[in-house]
């Protein structure tokens, strides 16, 4: 026990586990990346959702903006948008291999950028609202942006953007982006495990408790939402970078403003693991991410229905998720030891 | 916007937008009122409003199917999705009432997503419509038309609103649901089983949102996975006229009405869905700037 909870051990043992495990299991490559990309999903959702007591359905919307942005950096730095989309993956592009690599890294940069303007904006004009109100409106936004996209035809409209392609062998295309998830993921959880225990996380945490008594503790707690949800948009927007080319073609609302299916999972995997802790989020994306597949292999045409029941079960049983029903029932295994007890 | 310059020049499409608008969003009043019903008694915001109007849309048409005169649709689906919201009340809603917003906000939406699901799978995901044999008027030389059934539809929502503000003025059950959402505590001490009167108006919504989705099969399409339209439709309304305003909900709805026909023309019809949910987060917006402005005042 002494040694698990050495933090250097833990993390040399994490950081060992994710270079072994796409080796290790290759059939499992693909599924281990989306693995990652669940676990950034829910972290970054419950920046808002569990510190700050905010939830969001509209999280999607920076996602789709990220996947968007990188995408279309990548092909516009030395292509003509505009002819590409119109062409309907008719015309092929000739991008030399050291193009691609300049555009994808361009695209990665763009697209937490866009993504974070984009929440300072709608952050300002929103998050003035409370609670439920909040939570509507960002439904409202995923949904909008998703059938704005679709008619926009310079981005391809309804019928979607064909990605780049890789210029170079499938193996090596996986492995890279295993390795830019699993550095999103872990990047994820350091940074907001650091800043969770800032004054700002504090703010966070005091404005899901109690935002009248925090503006009247004189925290302009607008701003300091605005300021999370920028945080949260910003991963989530570098995510949806990863995502388009993970995935290699993007529908309007089917993979970058897809608020069924991501949108709904992200909110889901937070509170199924438990949201407002740091381990809760990556604990319900990982059982989710493996219910999932199970629901969407066994239970064809019936996994929505399985989904809905899950979300009724956990939000009506468990609103605590598993990590707060586990502190619920083995408060023991949570107790801080303080000096005067023996540490167990 | 070559369609705005046809609408100026052919002032009588306009009328007919006009008039379109106002009879479809007579129906949309419905669900609306519905919504702000259960949200001003229950203290939930229900997300699956739209499902329920859906569901309504498909008993109808499946009454339809039968060779039933298709107005009969309009009560067989009332009293199919009254009994479809008490199984819901009491299976998973009675749960969550006295329970934080969101919690409630997820659980219906979890609701939602069921029942979206199983509509596809038991009615398939095509675009359907029933069609109640009925002609047009029209106006104008025939530039405008009107059709009948949205005329019947406006004026059976009239009726079952007419019906609805006398049952909640009048009759006893109305004014214990008045009470309830007064004061849950106070109820309870005067004898009231708030219980049941939460279950009476869970189930009275979806009966409500049956009525309107079996007019919306008559006067438009129905689609399995088309509920969050209807439900942010009713969202918006219910924001815009205050939750306990009958005249308010109608007048908005009406509004909501015109304007998606006139965007719809003007901006084409693929932007319609997109015009719905930004106009709820333009109005959000503008709700959160006022809030912000009132707080400014007060400090």
């Amino acid at each position: 026990m002494r040694l698990l909870h050495n933090k250097l051990t833990m993390r040399l043992a994490i950081l060992a586990l994710t270079v072994i495990a796409p080796f290790a299991l290759p059939a499992f490559q693909v599924e281990l990346t989306f693995l990652w990309i669940m676990i950034v999903f829910a972290l970054s959702w419950d920046v808002m959702g569990g510190q700050a007591g905010y939830n969001s359905f509209g999280n999607i919307a920076f996602f789709g903006i990220g996947v968007y942005t990188a995408a279309v950096t990548q092909i516009g730095l030395f292509n003509d948008v505009g002819a590409y989309t119109a062409a309907a993956g008719g015309a092929s592009l000739n991008v030399t291999q050291a193009q691609y690599f300049i555009g994808l890294v361009a695209g990665l940069a763009a697209a937490p950028i866009v993504a974070i303007i984009a929440a300072l904006l709608l952050g300002a004009a929103l998050l003035g609202l409370r609670g439920h109100y909040f939570a509507i409106a960002t439904l409202g936004l995923g949904i909008a942006l998703g059938e704005l996209a679709a008619g926009w035809a310079w981005i391809g409209g309804s019928s979607g953007l064909q990605v780049l392609v890789y210029p170079g062998t499938l193996a090596s295309q996986r492995l890279l982006f295993y390795f830019l998830s699993a550095g999103l993921g872990l990047a994820t959880f350091f940074i907001l495990h650091r800043l969770y225990a800032t004054r700002f996380g504090l703010v966070l945490n005091a404005i899901r408790d109690d935002e009248d008594k925090a503006e009247a503790l004189g925290l302009r707690t607008t701003r300091y939402k605005i300021a999370g949800w920028c945080i949260a948009a910003g991963i989530v927007g570098l995510c949806g970078g990863l995502m388009a080319h993970i995935i290699g073609f993007i529908d309007p609302r089917e993979v970058a403003f897809a608020g069924a299916t991501f949108g709904v999972w992200m909110v889901l995997m937070a509170i199924l693991g438990g949201k407002g802790t740091i381990w809760g989020p990556v604990i319900g994306a990982a059982i989710f991410h493996v219910t999932r597949e199970l629901f969407w292999t066994y239970l064809y045409a019936w996994q929505n229905v399985a989904l809905g029941v899950l979300i009724i079960v956990v939000v009506v049983f468990f609103p605590t998720g598993l990590l707060g029903w586990v502190r619920q029932r083995w408060p023991r295994l949570f107790a801080v030891t303080t000096a005067g007890e023996p540490s167990a | 916007m070559d369609n705005i310059s046809i609408l100026i020049q052919a002032p009588p499409l306009a009328l007919q937008l006009l008039i379109d608008g106002l009879l479809i969003g007579s129906v949309f009043a419905l669900a609306a009122y519905g919504m702000a019903l259960v949200w001003g008694v229950m203290n939930i915001i229900n997300i699956c409003q739209g499902q329920f109007v859906l569901i309504g849309g498909y008993v109808a048409l499946t009454v339809a199917r039968q060779g039933l005169p298709p107005l009969l649709g309009v009560p067989v689906a009332a009293a199919a999705l009254f009994i479809l919201g008490w199984l819901c009340y009491r299976a998973v809603i009675f749960r969550i009432v006295e329970r934080d917003l969101f919690v409630s906000l997820l659980a219906t939406f979890g609701i939602a997503i069921v029942l979206g699901q199983l509509m596809n799978n038991i009615f398939s995901a095509n675009l359907e419509t029933l069609d109640a044999h009925l002609g047009n008027w029209f106006l104008f030389n025939g530039l405008v038309s009107i059709s009948q059934i949205k005329v019947v539809a406006s004026a059976v929502t009239l009726v079952i609103a007419a019906a609805l503000v006398l049952f909640m003025r009048r009759s006893r059950l109305g004014q214990a649901i008045r009470a309830t959402a007064q004061n849950p505590r106070a109820a309870r001490i005067l004898g009231i089983d708030t219980d049941r009167i939460y279950a009476m108006t869970y189930a009275l919504n979806a009966a409500i949102c049956g009525a309107s989705g079996a007019l919306i099969a008559m006067i438009w399409v129905i689609q399995p996975f088309g509920g969050l339209i209807f439900t942010v439709r009713s969202f918006m309304i219910v924001i815009l006229a205050g939750i306990g305003n009958l005249p308010g909900v109608i007048l908005a709805a009406l509004g909501l009405g015109v304007a998606e026909q006139f965007v719809g023309f003007i901006a084409g019809a693929q932007l319609q869905i997109a015009f719905i949910f930004s106009a709820l987060v333009v109005i959000l917006a503008f709700r959160s700037w006022r809030l912000n402005r009132q707080r400014r005042y007060l400090a």
